[in-house]
């Protein structure tokens, strides 16, 4: 409990350091509240049902079987069985992350499963959801928390791609996402 | 010199895209590194780092042999080697076997040692490079000019070119679109690809686990599009512990390119699905290729510590000046130099080790505690072992050895300057000794050294001696700096003697690798010093400070003379610099301020052995403070002048250039008042300002500190 009181401090400075490299950060009490806003973004974003306009949304703890069907129902285009073409093809991917990280405002995730490498990396949006719970505040902090045993792939994800390879220009969005949206929620479970 | 070597370094010099790039990178480097690392304590963090790395480097077979178990029970395939081509071999066997047509590789330099994209290129394989500075430099057929940044010497326009050239006409100089040519272009060579290659950035034996780090999300493809991914690990970047990842993720990209953290970290430990459902095929390649036989070295098993930040490179006076293709292929900077002549050969370092000016700024940021000057001296060192040292500097060293010849020819050479001599300057020298006063003006060899001016001043009979060491410049060149050091110690209490039997310090033969050379000068100036009884022996110059402390001590080591190091070290403890000195004995209330003194704006020029070895930079700064001074900081205070002893007649293109942004800054700072604790800052600093007309006066501390006290 007194964990989750001093996390407060914690997730100030996770917003401030996800928004330092320009990620954007929203943060709701409750699960639906979360999800009306993403059907909001998406619908915004003009995804629909046809090629290069799929939002594709990876496994996903968090989504019962309800929220899906409420989901699909309010952005047609909006694809929860992700292959590589979909992903490749769509405007938005959309996944859920296990912890973020205070000091630098990283996202980390379990990635076996290929989607969810495919959302966060192939669209020019990656939506990302962590439970404002899982606020850790650094990385030794994740490192004695996951297991590489059980996760092959562990990734860190900390704002937009960016590279300042010409003339050192900060460019954002090379080979990964232009835009990382992070919803933080309260209501949501954390990763044992 | 070789004359394709020196026109390589004049070509990088009048580059002015490179110049300006990593010029104004160098710039903005040290200010977001300052902030990267806010609220992180450095030395702890690099300390625990070198650690982890020296005791992992201690130990690489067990560990390869651990990481082997690790990955292979996880379902990776390893492949152990010390051979190159064995490599290339594996890799390209594999490719056939599976038949791969096409490869996307994210950055490695392994990959770059060894040539690897020709190996399969010849073989009919497409290899393409997805790092966008890679990518760039694939495609205009160069080499990498930074480690970090591979195409930082490129402008837009140049980018444009290539992208035009080599992919689809008519791409415009506008980076934003430059980038989104780039990214359009290379994802479907990402979807079809058929074989991933990457390095890695950390290994971990105890889990077989491999870290990936990346800004662009490169990696992240190449390890999850193709059905193959294949890492090629050298044995550097073994660790034993899966916690011990942490530290070195941290201070990596705040070394390298001042950020929190990159975009994207992976760490694999094992095969995933592929898309589609079948086990992706990993391949992890530990290549020995002569670490094993740099952690057996003594000297050079601290290179491995090396985390690949180059910070040593965005730090250093001269790689922003030339840039990294002067340095070779694969490896630049300081670093590379070291592990140029390893995975390499000595003999690839002998020209590039020359560019080091021996200023200690890559040693303070180094994340892996390496201290690289140390080692490229003793590269230095062992080539002159191996090749002898050039007939000139035997010559030379055969003089300064000798102090009385020395006094002769440097007496003659300053009656025979008269022609040339204006206003305690040579402003131009005849013929070929006309690059030595190009840039700067050089002082005038003082009519009567310091060691003969000392008798005629009158000192006080004492009780507490001091033994003054003048080293060259101020014996021959300024002794008023010497006769300013009696002053003040005088003041004090203290009379100074000049014990005649001292000689060169040895550092001019030090820095040319002429280990015998110095250790002589060494044990010569032991005996001399340790002969008289006297509680201090002080210095004005830095240099010859550092080598009475610390270089005797080191010289005899290195070439075995143990029995003369108890003596060594007796004087060791003995000797002080003059500022270290003077404010200890301001403590000590032996030394009063004028009260009322008319004083001005001073500025500070940090000298290299003074700050980063000495650590006595913040000393002069409160004394003149006291003094009433106020100080007004330069930009790049402490960043080397150019002059590096003899560096600046061997490489003079680099130190001029050196010299004129350090002029730059100190006009910039606007005080009549230059002060400086290095007789030989102040004889490039004041020759420089002299070639400006600049009316800035330029004084050692001593000077200004003698006048100031009661």
């Amino acid at each position: 409990m007194t964990a989750i009181l001093e996390s407060s401090a914690l997730i100030e400075s996770f917003k401030a350091r996800a928004e330092a490299v320009s990620a954007k950060v929203e943060q709701f009490a409750t699960k639906q509240e979360a999800l009306d806003l993403i059907i909001r973004l998406l619908q915004q974003e003009g995804v629909d049902d046809k090629p290069h306009c799929w939002a594709v949304w990876a496994a996903c703890p968090m989504l019962g079987a309800d929220d899906k069907t409420r989901l699909a129902a309010a952005v047609p285009g909006l694809k929860f069985d992700v292959t590589r073409e979909l992903a490749a093809d769509a405007k938005v991917g959309i996944s859920q992350f296990d912890w973020a990280l205070a000091n630098t405002g990283t996202l980390v995730q379990g990635a076996d499963e290929v989607d969810k490498r495919l959302v966060s990396s192939l669209p020019l949006l990656h939506i990302a959801l962590v439970s404002t719970a899982a606020v850790l505040p650094d990385l030794p902090g994740v490192l004695t928390r996951v297991d590489p045993l059980k996760s092959a792939y562990l990734a860190f994800i900390t704002g937009p791609s960016r590279t300042a390879d010409i003339e050192r220009v900060l460019t954002i969005g090379v080979h990964g996402p232009e835009r990382l949206i992070i919803i933080m929620v309260d209501d949501l479970e954390v990763a044992a | 010199m070789k004359q394709e070597f020196r026109q390589s370094i004049l070509d990088a010099l009048s580059n002015p895209n490179l110049t300006g790039a990593l010029g104004n990178f160098s710039v903005a480097y040290r200010a977001g590194r300052a902030k990267a690392y806010e609220g992180i304590d450095f030395e702890a963090l690099r300390t625990e780092i070198a650690e982890i790395k020296s005791t992992a480097s201690s130990h690489f077979d067990e560990l390869a042999e651990q990481f082997t178990k690790a990955a292979e029970a996880r379902g990776a395939k390893v492949f152990r080697t010390n051979d190159p081509k064995a490599v290339k071999d594996y890799i390209l066997r594999l490719a056939q076997e599976r038949g791969v047509k096409s490869v996307v590789k994210s950055k490695s330099m392994a990959t770059e040692e060894i040539h690897l994209n020709k190996h399969l290129e010849k073989a009919g394989i497409d290899v393409q490079e997805t790092d966008l500075g890679e990518w760039i430099i694939q495609l205009a057929g160069q080499t990498p000019s930074h480690m970090v940044m591979p195409a930082i010497h490129m402008t837009k326009e140049e980018v444009a070119t290539v992208f035009s050239d080599k992919v689809e006409d008519g791409q415009k100089p506008d980076i934003p679109k430059l980038v989104k040519f780039a990214r359009g272009k290379l994802r479907p060579m990402f979807l079809n690809a058929d074989m991933g290659i990457s390095g890695a950035n950390i290994a971990v034996a105890e889990t077989g686990s491999i870290v990936l780090m990346t800004n662009e999300g490169n990696a992240r493809l190449v390890t999850t599009l193709p059905k193959i991914h294949v890492a090629l690990v050298g044995y550097e970047k073994l660790i034993e512990h899966f916690k011990d990842i942490a530290p070195i993720l941290t201070a990596l990209p705040k070394s390298a390119t001042a950020q929190l953290l990159t975009s994207y970290v992976s760490i694999i430990s094992g095969p995933t699905p592929n898309t589609g459902g079948t086990p992706k095929e990993l391949h992890i390649i530990l290549m020995d290729n002569r670490r094993n036989d740099m952690a057996h070295d003594p000297r050079f098993k601290e290179g491995l510590q090396c985390i690949r930040c180059a910070s040593c490179l965005n730090v250093c006076p001269v790689f922003r000046l030339v840039g990294g293709h002067v340095f070779g292929k694969v490896y630049t900077g300081g670093i590379g130099t070291i592990l140029t002549a390893w995975f390499g050969a000595l003999k690839e370092s002998d020209e590039i080790q020359s560019l080091c000016i021996q200023c200690g700024s890559c040693k303070d940021v180094c994340p892996g505690k390496i201290d690289i000057p140390e080692l490229i001296l003793e590269l230095r060192r062992r080539l002159a072992v191996e090749q002898g040292q050039p007939m000139i500097q035997k010559a030379i060293f055969s003089v300064v050895n000798n102090r009385r010849l020395f006094h002769t020819m440097m007496r003659a050479a300053s009656i025979g300057q008269k022609p040339f001599a204006k206003d305690g300057f040579i402003r131009h020298l005849p013929m070929f000794l006309s690059n030595m006063t190009e840039n700067r003006s050089l002082p005038t060899i003082a009519a009567e050294p310091f060691r003969d001016r000392i008798k005629k001043i009158k000192q006080p009979k004492c009780a507490e001696k001091a033994a003054f060491y003048g080293g060259c410049l101020v014996d021959f060149a300024y002794p008023e700096m010497g006769e300013a050091v009696v002053k003040v110690l005088n003041k004090a209490g203290i009379e100074v003697i000049f014990p005649e039997g001292q000689t060169c310090c040895g550092a001019p033969a030090r820095y040319s690798g002429a280990y015998e050379v110095a250790a002589q000068n060494g044990a010569d100036n032991i005996k001399a010093l340790l002969a008289e009884d006297v509680k201090y022996v002080v210095s004005a110059c830095p240099t010859c400070t550092v080598a009475l402390k610390q270089d005797f001590i080191a010289n005899l080591e290195a070439v075995g003379r143990t029995a003369e190091l108890p003596a060594a070290r007796q004087l060791s403890e003995k000797v002080l610099d003059f500022s270290t000195l003077a404010n200890q004995l301001v403590e000590e209330g032996r030394l009063k301020f004028k009260p009322n003194l008319e004083t001005s704006k001073f500025t500070y020029h940090d000298s290299c052995h003074f700050k980063r070895t000495l650590h006595a930079d913040q000393t002069p700064r409160k004394l003149m403070k006291q003094a009433g001074y106020e100080l007004v900081e330069m930009d790049e205070c402490d960043m080397c002048c150019g002059m590096g002893g003899s560096y600046t007649l061997k490489l003079p293109e680099i130190s001029a250039p050196i010299l004129q942004r350090k002029l730059v800054n100190i006009e910039k700072a606007g005080a009549p008042l230059l002060l400086i604790d290095c007789p030989g800052c102040v004889m490039q600093i004041r020759g420089g300002l002299d070639k400006r007309g600049s009316t800035i006066k330029v004084e050692h501390t001593a000077q200004r500190l003698a006048e100031s006290l009661e």
